[in-house]
């Protein structure tokens, strides 16, 4: 089985966030970055496909400064790398773009990535690649499987509901975190990532879709408190709770 | 940073995968282990089985071979989160003396187990009357035809009692002209006749690492467990604790490194006078002194762990790391604890497990005092060190 998983290197929510000087981005220099923790998911997932039904599995990125998150990934399990070395500033669509203009140039059976990305949570880059690339395609799938020429999946939904999906192959599942317990990186994998390929795969990419206005800090969020007699609060807090999909 | 420029990729990607495990294992044994004085024998398997334990060893001994550093960094990455469980890479401790004085057989024999994490090595040098001062040892070794007996007490042992190999020095000629002269180092097995071990218990910190009192009664070892020369014994301990100290600079960093970020964060959201205590002047003096003595400590011990990658450790250089790092370590962990005040003293935080756990960096693997004499012999030439290059002041 060939299976690509798209990553994305990603500053961590945890960094100190500061807002550049032109106000439309964040300044880089207190970001620490990672693997999008999504797609640290859709590795594991793509490394156990491989593990039991063989084949390969290949790593994208988009991005210049991605190499040590391809580099996880290929320590994690995976066969080789390819980055699309794009300058910071391109939107969900010109990744996707990219994804696709590196998958037109292999076969695969099956693409995974993570659900959304940590920092953008746009949740865009999956879903636009397939459309682009016209093949079906499963969002925010806790459950995968792969037999007979489809992949099931079972999918989150809204409200603590579960959705299961069949889809022929070539198609492409973005995972939702939780779906696995992704491995830790070994020395071991460290050594073999080494000898591993990670190329470069250069794209002219089209104009950006979206344009950033302003990035600024939230206004403080207050905490809520519930107030009435006690019959009044429990329904309340209940119905406070059934909103966020805990009760049914 | 200096710090980060110094790494190659792949001792990058160490230092983030010891990150990953010791963040996401640690917490669930910190607290247990430290309370109940407990050996974290799973955690150990779990990091063994990654790699871990052996990164330093070659990898035609069982290790990872990736050199010092790494193994360095991610010493520091275990101790960033509790130095008691970061022990569990010094279950190696000992088998540096194999690989730096031992024959071939020895090196095949007992090195591999230990890099993998299946076998655990300890080092017996200090005696009750013999600590800094490793020359006033006792225990002996009496050459009896093809053997060795050796007899004696060995204490404050890392490992002594959860060993399977044992590495020891003793007084092969007693009669020698100097007291440094006449010492030799022995392998001994665990379950040799006459060896028994004592777990010592209620230390102040570090608890979840093994200490152990060690009883050598009669114990007979045949002449092949003699590590290097015989006679030699003083000069291969002074060679092998040059290198083992640049691993404690590392452990200092580490828990230097843990205790600022708690205290950072601590900082950023207790609110004293209406205002965050990291809005307090005297509180950002605090913040930036740490962080930069942090820093300092850190470039020393890279410093000394490029040098021993690069051949040989020098002894000055890594005397220099060990001493600061140390210190810088001890006034990290105090002034983190001060920033926590009440909270930090009743015990139950990570930062006072760090306060009792701190203290052992100045005392083991040699004391202040004596890195503090190594330095001093370094830069007066009477050990062979860089730090003895001192050009004359044209001002003199």
């Amino acid at each position: 089985m060939r299976i690509f998983v798209l990553v994305k290197h990603s500053p961590s929510p945890e960094s100190l966030l500061r807002v550049s000087a032109d106000g439309k981005s964040l300044d880089p220099t207190c970001l620490t970055y990672d693997i999008n923790e999504w797609d640290r998911y859709a590795v594991e997932e793509a490394v156990r496909l491989k593990e039991k039904h063989g084949g390969e599995v290949v790593a994208v990125s988009v991005g210049t400064n991605c190499d040590a998150t391809l580099r996880k990934c290929l320590a994690m399990g995976v066969d080789r790398a390819i980055k699309v070395p794009a300058e910071p500033g391109f939107d969900a669509s010109m990744a996707a773009e990219a994804v696709v203009d590196v998958l037109k140039c292999e076969a695969f059976d099956i693409v995974l990535s993570g659900f959304m990305s940590q920092d953008a949570n746009n949740a865009l880059v999956g879903a636009l690649a397939a459309a682009k690339l016209d093949i079906p395609f499963a969002t925010a799938v806790t459950e995968l499987s792969v037999e007979g020429g489809e992949a099931r999946a079972v999918r989150e939904l809204e409200g603590g509901y579960r959705e299961e999906v069949a889809l022929p192959l070539p198609c492409l599942v973005t995972v939702q975190s939780g779906i696995n317990e992704p491995r830790y990186v070994s020395i071991m994998g460290i050594k073999a990532a080494k000898a591993k390929e990670l190329k470069d795969h250069p794209v002219k990419l089209g104009d950006a879709t979206v344009s950033t206005e302003r990035i600024y800090a939230p206004p403080t969020r207050r905490a809520e408190i519930i107030s009435g007699a006690p019959l009044e609060v429990a329904e309340k807090l209940i119905e406070l709770i059934r909103s966020k999909g805990v009760l049914r | 940073m200096l710090s980060d420029l110094t790494l190659s990729e792949e001792q990058k990607a160490v230092r983030e995968a010891a990150r990953e495990f010791a963040e996401k294992e640690f917490p669930k044994y910190a607290e247990e282990c430290d309370r109940e004085e407990k050996f974290p024998f799973e955690l150990l398997r779990k990091a063994a089985s990654l790699g871990f334990v052996g990164l330093h060893i070659p990898e035609e001994y069982g290790g990872q071979g990736m050199g010092l550093l790494a193994y360095c960094l991610a010493v520091e990455e275990f101790w960033r989160v509790d130095g008691g469980l970061g022990m569990i890479l010094s279950t190696t401790f000992g088998s540096e003396m194999i690989l730096m004085f031992g024959s071939e057989e020895q090196k095949e024999e007992y090195v591999p187990p230990v890099a993998r994490g299946e076998k655990i090595c300890c080092s017996c040098f200090t005696e009750p009357q013999a600590g800094s001062d490793i020359a006033a040892v006792r225990t002996s070794a009496r050459r009896d035809g093809d053997n060795y007996t050796i007899n004696g007490v060995k204490t404050f042992i890392t490992n002594g009692s959860i060993a399977d190999y044992y590495v020891v020095l003793a007084r092969t000629s007693p009669g020698a002209p100097k007291r440094s002269m006449g010492l030799s180092v022995f392998v001994v097995e665990r379950g040799a006749p006459g060896l028994e071990a004592k777990k010592l218990t209620n230390k102040l910190g570090i608890r979840a690492s093994d200490t152990a009192e060690v009883y050598f009664k009669d114990v007979a070892v045949p002449q092949g467990n003699l590590v290097g020369v015989e006679g030699e014994g003083f000069r291969q301990a002074m060679d092998f604790f040059n290198l083992t100290r640049i691993h404690t600079a590392f452990q200092a960093v580490g828990i230097a490194q843990g205790a600022f970020e708690l205290a950072l964060e601590y900082a950023k959201n207790r609110e004293a006078f209406e205002r965050r205590l990291a809005d307090f002047q005297v509180t950002r003096e605090k913040l930036a002194v740490m962080r930069t003595k942090i820093e300092a400590a850190r470039l020393l011990a890279l410093q000394a762990a490029v040098e021993a990658d690069r051949g040989k450790p020098d002894p000055g250089l890594t005397a220099m790391a060990k001493y600061f790092a140390a210190r810088v370590a001890q006034d990290v962990v105090s002034e983190s604890l001060q920033i926590h005040g009440g909270y930090g003293f009743m015990g139950d935080q990570a930062i006072s497990r760090m306060y009792r756990d701190v203290r052992v960096l100045e005392i083991y693997e040699g004391t202040r005092e004596i890195e503090v004499e190594l330095l001093a012999r370094s830069l007066l030439g009477e050990l062979p060190s860089k730090l003895g290059a001192v050009r004359r002041h044209p001002l003199r």
